[in-house]
């Protein structure tokens, strides 16, 4: 799964963002090579959401580089697009549409068609198997996260950006997601993720943002 | 490619199973232009010269009733985070949608016009006039629209503000619209307001889907 070349690097140099006039973070380094995972942890409103989407490149960088295999990442925005999967709080899914329909859509938006068996792969490892025709409105919140998850898997993209994947889910479709973000490693992909709850992902690193916070105060003050 | 054809397919789905919209738009058009003769009297001296002003103001007014929902339900159910990170130009999505408002809106105005046109008295020259005219100018509205509804997510009573910011860029269209079916309905030839209104068509096409995918980049920001 995401059986990307395996080779890949992201990096992210002195970065500061700056949100509604409050800087959230400055001079915040990370760097990720395949198959290694990387923890966002600190309090509410320290940047951990702002950071996923700088990466996503969502929204832009106050200062510093972001850097996949050392050449700047967003220079082209829709190659970096195609080089990630972004996963928010809002799931991206059309209520009206069922399951299938729902992933589909992911997928032909990434240039892929699917067949049946293609949706059964896709599918199945989040259990959402008999709910395939199912109208996504009529899904649980649990459900549906879980249908936002297929996202991931429903076309291979070699970085995974989550903000809180987890919330909603129970312990078997946690469990579920585990396994697919240890797949999505194992293959050469990497994983970014904010969470407050405990995912599993082995050798993971943590990054604390509350770390690189200090400007912030400073900030409210001038 | 795919991507657009791909968002086009999704959207005509999604309208489809949704229902209403396009027929909302369509029942108010037909009604805004019913109300004219009962306002003024079927008086057919009456209605005759007005006939090609009112079909295109109400034209333009129920398509900008339908426009306010074209990125919105997208920027509250996280759609339009999936646009602008999908490995396709933001601008060709910004297109599709155009397209599938269109079809939804434009077509079936273009399909209803003529018989709006008989209730108002517009002679039967006219009637090619006025349909190629919105056969042209009905898409430019659309494209222009997707550069409004962009602006205004994020904004409260974004459907009043957009209605105020795009009415005035219409006024191109609705001029040179109602101008080729007053010139057929006087015998005068028609081609050069529809010339100018193609020639809208073709900048439209090609600067507002830049226009609105920086708008929808900011209101993700």
């Amino acid at each position: 799964m995401g059986a990307m070349e395996p080779t890949h690097s992201f990096t992210g140099a002195a970065l500061a963002c700056r949100r509604g006039g409050r800087l959230v973070f400055a001079g915040l380094d990370f760097a990720l090579a395949a198959g290694q995972a990387l923890v966002l942890r600190g309090p509410n409103g320290s940047g951990k959401s702002s950071l996923l989407r700088l990466m996503a490149g969502l929204i832009r960088a106050e200062a510093g580089v972001l850097a996949w295999d050392g050449q700047d990442a967003l220079d082209d925005r829709e190659t970096h697009a195609g080089r990630l999967h972004f996963v928010g709080h809002l799931d991206g899914t059309k209520l009206a549409l069922t399951v299938a329909e729902n992933i589909q859509f992911w997928a032909r938006l990434r240039g892929m068609t699917l067949d049946m068996a293609a949706l059964t792969t896709i599918i199945e490892p989040l259990r959402l198997m008999r709910l395939a025709a199912v109208p996504a409105r009529l899904l649980s919140a649990g459900q549906r996260r879980r249908l936002a998850l297929t996202r991931l898997i429903a076309a291979p993209a070699p970085l995974w950006l989550l903000d809180e994947p987890s919330v909603g889910l129970d312990d078997e479709s946690l469990a579920a997601f585990e396994t697919l973000l240890a797949a999505h490693r194992a293959g050469g992909g990497m994983v970014v993720a904010a969470t407050h709850t405990a995912i599993a992902l082995p050798e993971a690193r943590e990054l604390r943002l509350d770390a690189f916070a200090r400007g912030a105060d400073l900030d409210l003050i001038a | 490619m795919t991507a657009f054809w791909a968002v086009l397919r999704h959207d005509l789905r999604l309208i489809l199973r949704q229902g209403a919209d396009g027929l909302l738009v369509l029942g108010f058009f037909v009604m805004a232009t019913a109300m004219f003769p009962f306002a003024i009297g079927p008086d057919a001296g009456v209605l005759m010269p007005i006939a090609a002003g009112v079909l295109w103001v109400c034209a333009l007014f129920a398509a900008t009733l339908s426009l306010e929902r074209l990125f919105l339900a997208d920027y509250e159910d996280g759609t339009l985070e999936l646009l602008a990170l999908t490995p396709a130009p933001l601008e060709v999505l910004v297109l599709a949608k155009a397209a599938a408002h269109w079809i939804v809106t434009g077509v079936p105005l273009l399909i209803v016009a003529p018989m709006m046109g008989m209730l108002l008295n517009l002679p039967a020259t006219a009637h090619m006039a006025l349909f190629i005219a919105m056969l042209l100018g009905m898409p430019t509205l659309s494209l222009l629209g997707a550069v409004g509804s962009a602006l205004v997510l994020g904004a409260r009573r974004g459907g009043m503000l957009l209605t105020l910011l795009l009415l005035p860029l219409t006024l191109p269209v609705l001029i040179f619209g109602a101008a080729a079916v007053e010139a057929a309905q006087a015998g005068r030839p028609w081609s050069s307001e529809v010339t100018a209104l193609g020639g809208f068509l073709i900048a439209a096409l090609v600067l507002t889907p830049w226009a609105a995918a920086a708008a929808l980049r900011q209101a993700l920001d």
